[in-house]
């Protein structure tokens, strides 16, 4: 393929022509509706929408709000409490990046559990902490698995694979479509259209979201990551409002299929079963956590090491609104502690620690507030 | 954790790949074993293993987006 094809695409894919066109339609189709919500469940969604500015050129009834979709946010803080407590006694800690700077319910992350002395390494994957287990067998491992149907295949295909005697992982693995179904169900947030996670959706396919959209009829769209993705996404969604023909819509047509990615799937619930899971900030929802099956229970840190189930109360700083931003109930600027006392170098609660939060993206951008573009 | 990033397989070994991820990023212990995927081929990396093959002229597209994201992370980062 040649150089000046790829540059088409792109120039395709970010042209302003485009986008200003798909702009001024949604516009035009807002004009006859009453005022839209219209939420995402996705950290990179949200990283796309606020980079592009896409909310300045929605019109002012038209909302576009992120839900739970940051995996270090919805971790439970009991979780983060329990790794804690395996590096303190002595298990070398192995765990991504930015949930290495979460604080659990007690007050502490793992970084600060590591300057008290906790073996805690960053890793970018459960293969890396297969083979520090592997190279080391004379001290016990635990990886810590975080994250939603995305991540959590991996973890599934090392585990029947076989992983050393000396790890054991903690799975805090959510599982996306029942949080999705929740969602459109919150008497408190009255969604009106949901953008799907792409990335999801490619492993778990539009399948699974077929109970949740027939319980509940309300415009689905599964979306890509370039801005005019979420466009199309948002124009796609206010079309069937107006059209009142509610469907399940793909517009990651290069991604994401009916099926999604079965080899994946499989692996996944041979090594895992879904159980009720607590989802930080959210709340409790049926058959969205991966919890690992009696044939696995041998490396089950939480059967192992005996730790408590995820608690369905988690402690936020007070006067903090974090569990108001993950659940999409409001924006980040509605804190009061937004910039003020909560900033990415000072962060008081997992939406401002990790690079998927909607407070760090904000706060990044530098956004204090949404300003609409008028054309 | 959750970011998908393509990348291009330039060999296999077992169940692993070495994937290419442009700019000199070169990792050698990508989970191949959840798709399909050859030598040459490009595929969506997320935390550690491949869950999409793509071909080559959808890969070029996401590629510039996530070069902007990761290049401004890091930025905010430093
Ligand atoms: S600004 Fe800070 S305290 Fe407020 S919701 Fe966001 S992370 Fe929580």
């Amino acid at each position: 393929m040649s150089e000046i094809d790829i540059k088409d695409i792109l120039r395709l894919y970010r042209d302003p022509k485009i986008a200003r066109r798909l702009a001024f339609k949604i516009r035009d189709i807002a004009k006859d509706l009453e005022d839209v919500l219209i939420m995402h469940v996705c950290g990179t969604h949200e990283w796309t929408i606020t980079h592009y500015g896409i909310r300045s050129l929605l019109p002012d009834n038209v909302e576009l709000r992120a839900g739970p979709g940051c995996p270090v946010c919805i971790t439970p803080a009991s979780d983060i409490d329990n790794i804690i407590k395996l590096g303190m006694e002595g298990v070398v800690v192995t765990v991504y990046g930015d949930m290495s700077r979460a604080k659990g319910g007690k007050g502490m992350s793992l970084e600060e559990a590591r300057s008290r002395g906790a073996d805690i390494r960053i890793v970018y994957g459960i293969q890396d902490a297969f083979m520090m287990a592997q190279r080391d067998p004379n001290h016990k491992y635990v990886f810590f698995g975080v994250g939603f149907d995305t991540t959590a295949p991996a973890t599934a295909y090392m585990v029947k694979k076989g992983v050393p005697d000396n790890l054991s992982i903690l799975s805090s693995y959510r599982y996306v479509p029942p949080a999705v179904g929740a969602l459109m169900m919150a008497p408190d947030l009255a969604v009106d259209g949901i953008i799907n996670p792409g990335h999801s959706s490619t492993v778990t396919g539009m399948k699974p979201y077929k109970e949740y959209f027939d319980r509940n009829k309300k415009p689905m769209v599964f979306a890509g990551f370039e801005p005019i993705d979420v466009l199309l996404a948002i124009y796609m969604i206010l079309k069937q409002i107006e059209t009142k023909e509610y469907k399940m819509e793909n517009e990651y047509t290069r991604s994401v299929t009916w099926d999604g990615n079965v080899k994946a799937m499989e692996t996944l619930l041979e090594v895992f079963l879904l159980s009720e899971g607590y989802w930080r900030g959210f709340g409790v929802v049926d058959k969205s956590g991966f919890v690992f099956r009696n044939t696995h229970k041998y490396v089950d840190a939480r059967y192992i090491y005996g730790l408590s189930e995820p608690r369905d109360k988690e402690d936020f700083v007070a006067g903090a609104r974090c569990a108001d931003v993950i659940k999409g109930k409001i924006d980040p600027v509605e804190c009061p502690l937004y910039m003020k006392e909560c900033t990415p170098n000072y962060p008081r609660g997992p939406p401002m620690v990790s690079i998927e939060g909607t407070c760090k993206i904000w706060a990044d951008h530098k956004v204090t507030g949404i300003i609409k573009c008028r054309f | 954790m959750c970011l998908g990033y393509p990348g291009k397989i330039i060999d296999i070994k077992d169940h692993f790949a070495k994937v290419d991820f442009g700019d000199g990023v070169v990792r050698d212990n990508i989970i191949i074993a959840l798709v399909d995927a050859k030598v040459g081929d490009y595929v969506i990396v997320h935390a550690g293993y491949a869950i999409q093959v793509m071909d080559e002229k959808e890969a070029m597209e996401t590629i510039k987006l996530w070069k902007e994201y990761l290049e401004f992370v890091d930025k905010e980062v430093k």
